[in-house]
């Protein structure tokens, strides 16, 4: 029950706001819908319900172990959004606000779906709403990146697609009954028919993949990112990428049951290391801090997937960076937006000296840059160390250092950017920004609250949130 | 009775593949798809040996959606950006034809490979599959207007439903109906872009599309 109404309430808060005739008090559906949302996940998180096996959508340990996080995401890019909408009340809402909401219902969905081609369903739901609130601006850039999104984010899908139906073979020739659960086909285990299995595993991974942003298929989310509004490239890069990251997870245990485990956690590895070097890469040479905060999730879905090829123990890792990570990267995305809305550019040649004309967003930016880059005491920095020491304890040694020496080099790219933008005097074309965008509480207390949870995480993680993380390892890791 | 007869869909299906790679005209590569999803759609029917109404009603909404309502969408879309040829394609015509001939055959040779049920061993489905997804990433890759890349991704969602007819026997007809649903919903987002994409850049030529880089 309480799996569906985490679902139906954000429904019913869109099609409210669909129906509400004013455009500037519907705004304030967001933050409605997203607090009832959190308090649900939150309730759910410390009540968790009896397990269903054979359950298409329930809030199962993966679902409560993450969905959580996307909610509190929301939430506070809700409340930013309120006085976004405001700043840019020239443009109609209904459609943003709206789908904004479907969004959230369909992420839900998506956390909670326990049938592969639910799963499937949810995600694409997920990638086509998301459509139009990209190109919310509606210039012309807008429109490219809009269109480079749904080329690759479409192909990858469709191969998710496709892969979803060779496990599907895979248990017809097991001998199965054409249930798709993730439950039956765990349970159907080595007689998934292994060719099938190892296809399916290939797609499925390129095809979430390219919804997290995994290199060499992120060549959409620097776009993308780069040109959506703040908050929905919070929403992208902390809710979005999660569900394609749980669906990864899902998946991961299927093949590992079929016998394949080994395959699937080497492949892991190797995408998630290759991820973080591109990012790496790509980070020391941009100038533009929009698509410098794509670049860094594509660096943090590749130590999701790091996590999640190291076993059990890394994959506990990887559902607390996962906390992290949304906390975080929701920070950094709404003081950037705070920034470049101030400055009116986004590349560090046109932008400078922002500590002196945003003093707030611009301190909430650089706390965010050292959180985001693993500096103690925030959460990333934990569930970082997690990783590194559960690579090492898998005698993982060379990857370990490998995931090291990316840190590093991500460090001394995000540090060249964020205090070109920061510091130094600011420039004329940037001068008068101040007037036109004062620093008012709705926009910097949701980044400042996202910060300080992203703090509390890597001080002091709470226990039902360890239990939680714990027994999703052991829903998705069994030990034999 | 109905293999023969399934199988020679599929060979339609895979020769319009070919067709579809090797016009040059935008309506013609339009005209390929569109056929092409209506042969796909009559599949399920002849696969029946009984008649089953839900099977029978995805089959006509997946002809119906393929075969006129996503062709009439790009028809029109090409019409208003007055369009009609293909000038310049970054992989060409007779490079494509050959890649996708290739392809096709490897298709056939391939298949051999894969593990199949008894049931599925003498039908083209899982060449027609393969041949019709490479012929997509053809089109996707090769073709600069926005409408042939559409048409790409069409082919492409093709080829993904043959090869998802193997299962039709046994996934239940909610996850056929919703898959459905979510691909026209897409076809009819990109619709709409498209239509952006000739307004904010007066073309649809995705060559223009380069302002964003490193």
């Amino acid at each position: 029950m309480s799996a569906y109404l985490l679902i139906l309430l954000p429904f019913a808060a869109a099609a409210a706001a669909a129906l509400w005739p004013g455009d500037r008090t519907r705004p304030w559906f967001m933050p409605a819908g997203g607090l009832a949302h959190a308090v649900l996940s939150l309730w759910i998180l410390f009540n968790p319900p009896p397990d269903q096996p054979g359950a298409w959508l329930a809030c199962d340990a993966l679902a409560r172990a993450v969905l959580p996080a996307v909610s509190l995401l929301f939430l506070a890019c809700a409340v930013y959004g309120v006085w976004y909408l405001r700043v840019r009340a020239e443009r109609p809402n209904r459609v943003f606000v709206s789908l904004m909401l479907v969004l959230l219902g369909l992420l839900s969905a998506g956390h909670q779906a326990r049938h592969l081609g639910l799963l499937w369903i949810a995600t694409e739901a997920v990638t086509l709403t998301a459509v139009p609130l990209l190109h919310f601006n509606h210039t012309a850039r807008a429109v490219e990146a809009t269109w480079k999104y749904l080329l690759v984010g479409g192909t990858g899908i469709a191969l998710s697609l496709l892969g979803s139906f060779c496990l599907g073979y895979a248990s017809l020739q097991g001998g199965g009954g054409g249930d798709l659960t993730f439950a039956a086909l765990t349970a159907q285990g080595a007689a998934l028919s292994h060719p099938w299995v190892m296809i399916a595993w290939v797609l499925l991974l390129v095809g979430y993949g390219t919804k997290m942003g995994l290199a060499p298929m992120h060549t959409w989310k620097p776009d993308v990112y780069g040109e959506a509004p703040g908050i929905v490239g919070a929403i992208l890069a902390g809710g979005v990428t999660t569900v394609a990251f749980t669906a990864v997870l899902r998946v991961r245990a299927v093949v590992a049951a079929a016998g394949l485990g080994g395959m699937a956690d080497r492949t892991l590895l190797a995408i998630g290391l290759f991820s973080m070097l591109v990012a790496a890469l790509f980070l020391l040479g941009t100038r533009d801090f929009k698509r410098m905060l794509a670049y860094s999730s594509v660096e943090h879905m590749g130590i999701l997937t790091i996590g999640a090829g190291l076993g059990g123990a890394g994959a506990w890792a990887a559902l607390y960076h996962v906390w992290g990570n949304s906390l975080t990267k929701g920070a950094l995305f709404l003081s950037a937006g705070n920034i470049r809305r101030a400055a009116g550019a986004r590349t560090m040649d046109a932008v400078g000296g922002m500590a002196l004309l945003t003093p707030r967003s611009a301190a909430l930016f650089v706390t965010g840059m050292f959180a985001i880059t693993a500096c103690p005491p925030f959460a990333p920095f934990f569930s970082e160390l997690r990783v590194v020491r559960t690579a090492f304890a898998t005698h993982h040694g060379g990857a370990a250092a490998m995931f090291l020496v990316c840190l590093l080099l991500a460090f001394f790219g995000l540090t060249r950017l964020v205090f070109a933008i920061v510091d130094g005097r600011p420039r004329t074309a940037a001068r008068d920004g101040r007037r036109l965008f004062p620093e008012t509480a709705g926009i910097i207390l949701p980044p400042l609250a996202l910060l300080l949870l992203a703090l509390w995480l890597g001080v002091a993680p709470p226990a039902v949130l360890r239990d939680t993380w714990t027994a999703a390892v052991a829903q998705l890791y069994p030990v034999p | 009775m109905s293999g023969a007869t399934v199988n020679l869909l599929v060979g339609v299906a895979m020769g319009l593949n070919l067709l579809a790679l090797a016009s040059s005209r935008v309506p013609s590569i339009i005209r390929a798809v569109a056929v092409q999803g209506m042969v796909l759609g009559l599949i399920p029917l002849l696969m029946e040996t009984h008649f089953d109404w839900l099977v029978a009603t995805v089959a006509v909404v997946t002809m119906a959606v393929k075969g006129f309502l996503i062709p009439a969408l790009l028809g029109r879309a090409m019409r208003s950006a007055h369009i009609d040829r293909e000038i310049e394609p970054f992989i060409g015509y007779v490079p494509s034809l050959l890649l996708g001939a290739a392809g096709t055959i490897a298709a056939v040779a391939g298949a051999r490979a894969l593990p199949l049920l008894p049931e599925h061993t003498g039908t083209l489905f899982v060449p027609g599959a393969l041949a019709s997804l490479l012929t997509g990433f053809v089109l996707l890759i090769g073709r600069a207007k926005a409408i042939s890349q559409v048409c790409g991704y069409l082919i492409l969602e093709n080829g993904i439903y043959l090869f998802g007819l193997l299962l039709i026997n046994s996934t239940p007809l909610l996850v056929e109906s919703g898959i459905l649903l979510d691909l026209t919903v897409g076809v009819f987002v990109i619709g709409i872009i498209v239509d952006r994409i000739q307004r904010a850049f007066d073309s649809l030529d995705t060559r223009k599309l380069t302002v964003l880089r490193e």
